[in-house]
């Protein structure tokens, strides 16, 4: 926050949870690849307790350690393994491969190495299990390159390779091919399935799964049907038995702990439990939401989780009732809503799961909630037309919430426009108006005239259709005196131009215009009289996106168009004022100010441009802001103005720009460096909640009297606010494990000059924030770890001498520093 | 974990008049009762105390009538020519009425021969009435005047000649003893008070006023005439307060309901219609015969009596009102049993295990939910559904071509089941809520059973029913085309008038409407 740091594209949201199976720990909590990170949930509570980063590319495999449960092996496309700590998130150990790594197996009874699956050398898309050998040297980096090759021709997903009863065999399926080898006996058994093409799909093998006590593999295939295989030590006297639910493609499959029955999941969202491997006795767990991914059981068998498609991880009982769910942010394949903010929660709203509209909080990087809005049963099955929201539109407030669902027909489309009401005493939305058909043809633009200052009957609700009208909706109150007074929605005025398409529409800020796109031309129309103003047109080109100038630059009307234009018309002398040759993809007024983002997309690049509409420079240009074309932005107002150093950045003071590309990243820009983003908010140690009185505890203990003796002794207020700053840096050693901590040498200038207090270089307002910022995290740490800093800071607070800080700690405190730093961590984990 | 979403049936706005309370109340009448008399009915007019007999004013006569008796139980006839207005005393004792030769007869309702009769008057009393204190009458006539008379001395107390024209209407203020009204053909309401010499106040009502009412208040004045009813306010100086255009012609008669939270309004358009006196909003309206001139509501408005220009006399008594006892027949689960465990408040460590609340589905849900398409359709073709409710039917039938299972429902079925089903859809496709769901349903019926057609004569003819009703549906959508196109070019032509009128600085609030007519 010194100096200012340039801008950077910052990934946020969350990544997919999907890059391989979840684990349970041993101790309630669950395990999860996600994007480049492994992060840790509680059961219990379904909160995030940890995210561990360090891996440069997709998590794609992690296994706990068979031989010490507090471990966890990781995976990655970065080629390397990592053994983490994952109670205290720390890395122990990274061996380096060298080659992509798919998928990771950790076998107990393989003392010091674990299987990979990395591509063959050489060949493009073939891939071969290999088992890697850990070395048990000293350091933390270290080069693991003993890889033997345990099988050929494997398929890369981590679904497709399972190890059998103890380790004796390894299974691996790819196509219509099933192969076996015994690591004893050294032999390799093939087996396939003829080839047949059906009306769900071919026969391909999908996923595997070993019984845990007895010799059977259990094969999902791509057209629904699970085979259970037995007596495989034979090429040619094995037997197969036949599964078939799904009518779709079996996504996973598991065992349970005993192997007495069998868990199945696919494309339904049904999670099939077969009892004793026979075709009758199933159970059922329907509607999870969205199609399986993952299937896994935690170790003790009281638990399941499942992995969903949409960012979902699903806790199951053992006794297949729906236990829990964590929700990540929803990223269907097509996000038609827009990114829309709720000015009242000031989350993010975008499409959710089908017909459902998810309010995302971006400070939490959780769900708030989901609206049901389609409110129809979703069927599960490929290549189905459903209904889907496709707009929204919040009014100033917040008050009301307009949605419009649409299902592709091949004749006419299905629309509706709903409006929803909230609701303060449920605190959710409740249904106010549903119109059918509001226009013949799709809907492609709504917007609300935001008027905060007014009263409620004044809103007023525009759409624009491709049935070349666009369509002015009021409230009307309902006619009957003796009814209850409720309000509902009604057509009061269409307006059309020349026949053609009207493409967006955009209220002024005070209301009192409207600009409507129709095709190639801007019309402007009063909002009182609904009479045409006037129009502007800059062709060639269709328009793409329109937005009016706030604040100052109120008399400004900005649009781009098809063929790269973005012009910026004055409203007073209805001329054009200046125009660019720019490809703008998105264009996003700042509502808290009068700046306007505009993303173009130039040759597989996509830029920004932060301008003023009053002057053509732009105040601000970020090239190649990202290599995926840009879809979507939102500007997301901030809780409290952020302190920017640089003039350059000054926009982004008091919202920040959000966007979404193709690949339904969600991404934001951040003035801050990366160490300060990558501080983790939650510090807790998880370790602390199951700490036993162990010598250290007892000495805080000590400690924490003795300070409130002092406390009461001294009466001061000073002292109070004082440790409410305890630095990153203090926290960093008390938090850090002795074991990988540098000598206490180096340490200890860091943490003396920690206790500096520092006031020429920051500003006051500096200061105050991170105050703000470290209050914050002292909330989240223990009180044990609290008190060792106030009694530090408290000696030293008073007086700021610089040399007489050192002595200032008393003897036997500095003895007991010293003992924390000597003391060993690492039985800790042992707990 | 989502629970299955039951199929959204549409509702869609009935049309035509909505149903509120106002509806239901004054439709709980039965089928009206008409006696005949020998001319136009000009008063109805109920006693004040039970049993609520009333006295209609027809022709030379006044007939008493009891509250279900079809013949008169009294009959005043010492009149040589026309009789008006009779009206009845507070106590329902006496009786007073106005003639066509001018003199004006008090009656005992008890007695046959008038007990006194005022005479003083020019020409045809077409008004009388008596003051709230019981001794004094008013009257007005054709001879333009409005006269004061005193019972027990049978004389005149005062005559005003404010009014330039026929009075023919007046009411007597319920609050003070010396205030009357009168409205005159001179299209004023002049309020007058006994201990002046001249009218109070004037009010100007634009039109002839046929009848004027005040509220029970005093507060509140409601004169009619022409095709408007008018709402004063007394209290501030006879300022309009509303002004009501409901009827198509001239409204005759007003009455207050007895809880004087409705006013009804008789007209020569055949119309009573009710207001609400708060909103001043037509709520019901009742439809008669022929013009209506006179019209009474009885207290607690157990009998609406109508009177007409042919003699008619038409009697609407309210139907008793409906007894719930049938469900007590139904033997209800002991008191116990009912609040077992319902009462029961939780403590605060007790841990509270939530029963799941059961959820009730259709039938067709149900079906629905296992995926048995076939049988879902069937269960919405069963009579009930298919007949009553038949917006089911079709938002299951558009659920599971939502679903893509449509075409394989509707296969394979036999006679009489695509006979039904043709039935139906014959039926129903012309329906504007139904169109768009069953002309998929239609085409894909062809479809599948074309290869049977001419073996069954029964679908065949059921076959040619739909071609029918498609192609009159066709046909008449045709000519609401061409009507369109006749009234776009009308409203072209207006549109050129209006640039012309702009021209000339003219603003035409016809063509307005038009072109916002135009624009929608």
């Amino acid at each position: 926050m010194v100096a200012p740091a340039t801008l950077r594209v910052v990934r946020c949201g969350g990544s997919t949870l999907h890059g391989a199976r979840a684990v349970f720990s041993a101790d309630s909590y669950l395990l999860c690849a996600s994007g480049d990170f492994v992060k840790m949930y509680s059961v219990a509570t379904e909160e995030t307790l940890r995210v561990m980063g360090g891996h440069a590319d997709l998590v794609t495999g992690i296994q706990l350690n068979p031989h010490n449960h507090m471990q966890l092996y990781s995976s990655s496309v970065d080629g390397s393994i990592k053994l983490w700590d994952f109670m205290d998130g720390i890395p122990i150990k990274t061996f380096v491969v060298g080659s992509k790594l798919l998928a990771l197996y950790a076998l107990a009874h393989c003392e010091d190495s674990v299987f990979v699956v990395i591509p063959k050398h050489g060949e493009r898309d073939t891939f071969q299990l290999v088992s890697v050998k850990l070395t048990k040297a000293a350091g933390q980096d270290l080069e693991a390159k003993e890889l033997s090759v345990v099988l050929d021709g494997v398929d890369a997903s981590p679904k497709r390779i399972a190890f059998g009863r103890e380790g004796e065999y390894v299974a691996s399926v790819k196509d219509v091919n099933l192969q076996v080898y015994f690591f004893k006996q050294k032999q390799l058994n093939r087996f396939s399935v003829s080839a047949t093409k059906t009306k769900s799909g071919n026969n391909h093998f999908t996923c595997i799964a070993c019984h845990p006590t007895e010799d059977c593999i259990a094969t999902g295939h791509a057209d629904g049907k699970i085979r259970l295989w037995r007596n495989f030590y034979h090429k040619k006297e094995y037997t197969f038995s036949t599964l078939h639910w799904h009518h779709d493609t079996v996504m996973d499959l598991a065992f349970s702990m005993e192997g007495t029955s069998l868990l199945s999941g696919g494309v339904e969202s049904v999670l099939v439990l077969w009892h004793n491997e026979s075709d009758c006795q199933r159970d059922f767990l329907p509607r999870l939401g969205s199609a399986i991914e993952y299937i896994s059981m935690s170790s003790d068998g009281a638990l399941c989780c499942t992995l969903h498609t949409d960012n979902r991880i699903t806790i199951i009982n053992s006794n297949l009732r729906f236990s829990k769910s964590i929700q990540g942010l929803i990223k269907s394949t097509d996000v038609k809503t827009g990114l829309v903010v709720d000015p009242r929660t000031k989350a993010l709203v975008l499409n959710g799961e089908p017909g459902h509209l998810q309010f995302y909080c971006l400070q939490s990087d959780q769900q708030l909630f989901s609206l049901d809005i389609v409110q129809r049963q979703y069927i599960h099955q490929a290549g189905l037309n459903q209904a889907d929201l496709v707009k929204v539109a919040f009014s100033a407030q917040g008050k009301w919430l307009a949605t419009v669902e649409e299902r592709e027909e091949v004749t006419d489309p299905e629309l509706q426009l709903k409006l929803w009401f909230y609701d303060e005493e449920t605190q959710s939305f409740k249904l106010n108006t549903r119109i059918n058909m509001p226009h013949e043809d799709h809907i492609t633009d709504m917007c609300f005239r935001n008027m905060d200052e007014l009263e409620d009957d004044s809103l007023i609700l525009v759409t624009a259709g491709r049935d070349c009208v666009f369509k002015v909706w009021v409230m009307v109150e309902d006619t009957d005196p003796e009814a209850q007074q409720s309000v509902s929605w009604s057509c009061d005025f269409v307006g059309s131009y020349h026949n053609y398409q009207a493409t967006n529409c955009c209220f002024s800020e005070d209301g009192s215009l409207l600009a409507v796109s129709f095709e190639e031309t801007v019309t402007v129309w009063d909002s009182v009289t609904w009479d045409l103003k006037c129009t502007f047109c800059h062709p060639p080109g269709k328009i793409r996106n329109i937005c009016f100038g706030r604040l100052t630059c109120s008399k400004y009307l900005i649009g781009a168009t098809d063929h790269g234009f973005l012009c910026c018309w004055n409203l007073l002398s209805c001329a054009l004022e200046w125009s660019a040759h720019l490809n703008v993809l998105v264009l996003q007024p700042d509502p808290l100010s009068e700046h306007i983002a505009a993303v173009s997309w130039l040759s597989k690049e996509s830029s920004l441009f932060v301008f003023k509409p009053n002057e053509p420079r732009p105040i601000y240009i970020q090239r190649n802001l990202c290599k995926e074309k840009i879809q979507l932005a939102a500007f997301v107002p901030r809780d409290e103005p952020e302190t920017i150093g640089s003039e350059k950045y000054l926009w982004l003071r008091r919202s920040q720009l959000f966007f979404l590309t193709d690949t339904q990243e969600l991404m934001t820009l951040s003035t801050k460096s990366l160490e300060e983003r990558l501080t983790p908010s939650s510090k807790q140690l998880a370790v602390e909640e199951s700490l036993a009185v162990t010598p250290f505890s007892l000495l805080l203990g000590k400690h924490r009297r003795q300070q409130s003796q002092e406390d009461i002794d001294l009466g001061k207020l000073v002292v109070r606010n004082k440790h409410e700053k305890d630095s990153p840096a203090v926290k960093e050693l008390l938090h850090t494990p002795a074991h990988v901590l540098p000598s206490a040498s180096f340490l200890c200038p860091i943490f003396i000059n920690s206790l500096l207090i520092s006031k020429e270089n920051k500003s006051a307002e500096e200061v105050a924030d991170e105050v703000e910022m470290e209050s914050e995290k002292t909330e989240d740490d223990s009180d044990e770890e609290r008190d060792v800093t106030e009694t530090e800071q408290e000696d030293t607070s008073p007086m700021e001498l610089l040399g007489e800080m050192t002595c200032k700690l008393s003897k036997s405190q500095e003895k007991e520093l010293r003992k924390i730093r000597k003391m060993d961590y690492s039985w800790i984990s042992a707990f | 974990m989502a629970t299955y979403k039951p199929v959204v049936v549409q509702a869609f706005p009935k049309l035509g008049e909505r149903i509120t309370q106002d509806t239901v109340y004054w439709r709980g009448y039965k089928t009206p009762v008409q006696i005949k008399e020998f001319g136009a009915v000009n008063k109805i007019d109920f006693s004040p105390v039970p049993p609520y007999n009333y006295a209609v004013t027809a022709s030379s006569r006044i007939h008493i009538y009891g509250r279900y008796s079809q013949e008169p139980i009294k009959t005043f006839s010492r009149f040589k020519d026309a009789a008006y207005c009779a009206t009845h005393r507070d106590d329902g004792n006496l009786l007073v009425a106005g003639s066509e030769e001018g003199s004006i007869r008090l009656f005992d309702i008890s007695g046959r021969a008038p007990l006194r009769q005022f005479d003083g008057h020019t020409k045809a009393v077409h008004v009388v009435g008596f003051l709230s204190d019981k001794y004094r009458i008013f009257s007005g006539g054709d001879d333009y005047s409005s006269n004061l008379w005193d019972i027990p001395s049978a004389t005149e107390i005062a005559s005003y000649s404010e009014h330039t024209d026929y009075v023919r209407c007046g009411c007597a203020s319920k609050v003070n003893a010396d205030v009357f009204i009168t409205g005159s053909y001179d299209h004023t309401v002049k309020l007058f008070d006994a201990r002046t010499k001249s009218s109070v106040m004037t009010i100007e009502h634009g039109q002839p006023v046929e009848s004027v009412l005040l509220f029970p208040s005093g507060g509140l004045l409601v004169s009619a005439g022409g095709r408007y009813v008018k709402v004063w306010d007394v209290l501030k100086g006879g300022q309009l307060l509303v002004s009501l255009k409901n009827h198509h012609k001239t409204v005759t008669c007003l009455c207050l309901n007895s809880s004087g939270q409705r006013l009804l309004s008789g007209s020569l358009d055949r119309h009573v219609k009710i207001y609400s006196t708060t909103s001043y909003k037509v709520v019901h309206s009742f439809n008669y015969a022929t013009s209506i001139l006179s019209l009474a509501l009885s207290p607690e408005d157990e009998t609406i009596v109508v009177g007409m220009t042919n003699g008619v006399l038409n009697i609407k008594h309210r139907k008793p009102e409906e007894r719930k006892e049938k469900s007590r027949k139904k033997r209800q689960p002991a008191y116990k049993t009912y609040v077992k465990g319902r009462t029961y408040m939780p403590k605060q460590e007790d841990f509270c295990v939530s029963k799941p609340v059961k959820r009730v589905l259709r039938k067709y849900d149900k079906l629905l939910k296992s995926f048995q398409s076939s049988k879902a359709l069937d269960a919405v073709l069963e009579p009930p559904i298919r007949l009553h409710t038949p917006e089911v039917t079709v938002a299951v039938m558009q659920e599971l071509h939502r679903r893509g299972t449509l075409r394989s429902a509707l296969a394979g079925r036999d006679e009489k089941q695509v006979n039904l089903l043709l039935t139906f859809v014959a039926r129903r496709v012309i329906e504007p809520r139904f169109t768009p769901v069953l002309v998929t349903v239609a085409d894909m019926i062809t479809d599948i059973y074309q290869p049977v057609v001419g073996q069954s004569a029964i679908v065949d003819r059921q076959f040619l029913r739909l071609q029918e009703a498609i192609g009159k549906e066709i046909d008449y959508q045709e000519e609401l085309l061409e009507v369109l196109g006749m009234m776009d070019t009308l409203f072209a032509t207006f549109t050129k008038k209006r640039a012309t009128y702009l021209e000339e600085n003219k603003s035409n609030g016809l063509t307005e409407t038009i072109e916002t007519n135009m624009n929608n």
